[in-house]
């Protein structure tokens, strides 16, 4: 199911907005530009991962030579610093096992919403309806129907 | 700057946790400052004109000492107010007692007077603004072990109160915790019915490894485990045991991994060796087993989970003297809920996490 989360001019490049929906916390984050959704539990040991710096990513290929990648796509979570790629949701330090869930964002005008704006859509929020109008672009995020029926463990 | 729309948190409910005993939580300072209204006017003076001077050789760590989740919403230090330690963790995790270990660097200051004051300003801190507002609160005694003098009249005077429940030591000492100097401040402790923790890491002028100051700080998170075998040895070796046999030893944040092969060489060494040492009259593995309890925080995590069954196994009674750590609000400690491994039967997660504490602090 699709969830208005936010206007697209809410999320500035380089900020992330964490909204409730469906139960699950999820992390939004403009990385220059572009729209990724998390989920904001780091499948370690719990941590709010979505609260964590985006870093860039340092690759060595031998000791003392370095390359580094300044676009800040890998997430750190605030808690013991594990670090996954704010695009994939693929962890940056166990790839071969571990991914945090991620979820498809869209940008949608409001006239494309279904139900159509102008009006009140029944938003995203346990407490809270997003208002939408016609005019304006939409970041909408898709929550599986499985994901959502399973929200109620937390 | 982040922007929550709604409540961000997925913590279940508390009442499904089991109450737990965490032996390692830090109350910590703001900065040196918050310990002032504890201090005369002859050391706040001394503070602001000429610091705290100490030893180099410690540094905490990464981008953040902390957790940034567990920072208090005044913005303080996480750690530093006991309401929102209450909220964040006390509360949500069911913890039923908890033991605080203060890191003020007291132990490591190189004036020794300023030491001694600021181990009494610590722990009167810790009365006032932790054991008081907070009863399920323990605390260990801050002292300055290179000043034994003034340690032995601070652990006389704590021992008279109950919540204080440890003496702390950092991880090095200017000696090997056995060595005769630090005599007074072990029987001060067996007279007041105190044991004696050592926590990772500190200072005093000692690299971390056993190998010299190393370039990378993961070598130093990995490496405190080098100073705890050095200590353990030196204490048992000693004859701290001999003479003292009530005291116990925690070890804190020093893994335990170690224990099991630090025991066999030691009871190899002393087979061929034990005329050095006369009063070592008895497998050095066996003092070990009797006195020394170790804290979870950070758990070996073996790649075969089986592994940690053996390893338990392989200490003897370690199923007995592991305890339960949290060391909130730093920025590697553990989720109590999820670092025992699944493999441990409920009997031995309880001992872990409540029952060998009760034991061995009386609560």
């Amino acid at each position: 199911m699709k969830f208005v989360v936010a206007a697209v001019d809410e999320i500035e490049p380089g900020e992330r907005k964490i909204v409730s929906v469906a139960g699950r916390s999820i992390g939004v984050f403009n990385v220059a530009g572009e729209f990724f959704a998390l989920r904001n539990r780091c499948p370690h040991q719990g941590g709010l991962l979505c609260q964590g710096r985006l870093w860039g990513a340092l690759r060595s290929e031998s000791p003392g030579e370095f390359e580094y990648e300044p676009k800040r796509e890998i997430l750190t979570c605030p808690w013991h610093g594990w670090e996954f790629h704010v695009r994939t949701g693929q962890s940056w330090c166990a790839p071969e096992r571990l991914a945090v869930r991620r979820y498809e964002v869209s940008v949608l005008a409001g006239d494309e919403l279904d139900p159509p704006a102008p009006g009140m859509v029944k938003g995203p929020y346990e407490a809270e309806t997003y208002p939408v109008s016609q005019e304006g672009a939409y970041l909408v995020v898709d929550v599986p129907a499985a994901q959502e029926a399973a929200s109620g463990a937390g | 700057m982040i922007e929550t729309v709604a409540a961000p948190t997925e913590k279940s409910a508390p009442q499904a946790r089991p109450a737990i005993i965490d032996c390692d939580l830090h109350n910590e300072l703001d900065s040196i400052k918050d310990l002032y209204p504890y201090l005369s006017e002859r050391w706040r003076s001394h503070l602001d004109t000429f610091g705290l001077r100490s030893p180099n050789g410690s540094y905490y760590p990464r981008f953040m000492g902390h957790r940034e989740a567990a920072r208090p919403p005044s913005g303080r230090t996480p750690g530093s107010e006991v309401g929102f330690m209450r909220e964040d963790f006390l509360d949500p995790y069911n913890v039923a007692y908890a033991v605080l270990n203060p890191l003020t660097g007291a132990a490591a200051a190189l004036n020794l007077e300023l030491g001694a004051a600021l181990a009494t300003a610590a722990n009167d801190w810790q009365v006032a603004e932790w054991l008081e507002p907070e009863p399920r609160l323990r605390a260990s005694v801050v002292v300055t072990p290179e000043n034994p003098e003034a340690a032995v009249a601070e652990i006389r005077q704590r021992s008279n109160d109950p919540r204080f429940v440890q003496v702390l030591f950092m991880g090095r000492l200017q000696e090997p915790m056995g060595r005769r100097k630090y005599w007074p401040l072990y029987e001060a402790c067996a007279e007041g019915g105190l044991h004696i923790a050592s926590h990772a890491f500190g200072a005093y002028g000692h690299p971390i490894t056993g190998a010299g100051h190393a370039s990378y700080y993961i070598e130093d998170h990995t490496g405190p485990p080098q100073a705890v075998q050095a200590n353990v040895t030196s204490l048992v070796v000693e004859g701290v045991f001999d003479r003292f046999p009530d005291l116990k030893l925690i070890s804190v944040e020093n893994g335990f991994g170690w224990i099991p092969p630090l025991m066999w060489r030691l009871d190899a060494a002393w087979k061929l060796l034990r005329a050095e040492a006369p009063h070592l009259d008895r497998l050095p593995s066996e003092l070990i087993q009797e006195h020394l309890y170790v804290s979870t925080q950070p758990v070996e995590e073996p790649p075969r989970t089986d592994d940690f069954v053996h390893l338990l196994e392989h200490f003897g009674n370690m199923a007995d003297h592991l305890m339960m750590a949290s060391d909130y609000p730093h920025w590697d400690g553990d989720n109590p809920d999820m670092v025992l491994p699944s493999v441990l039967s409920e009997e031995v997660k309880r001992g872990i996490r409540f029952d060998n504490a009760r034991a061995l602090y009386g609560l």
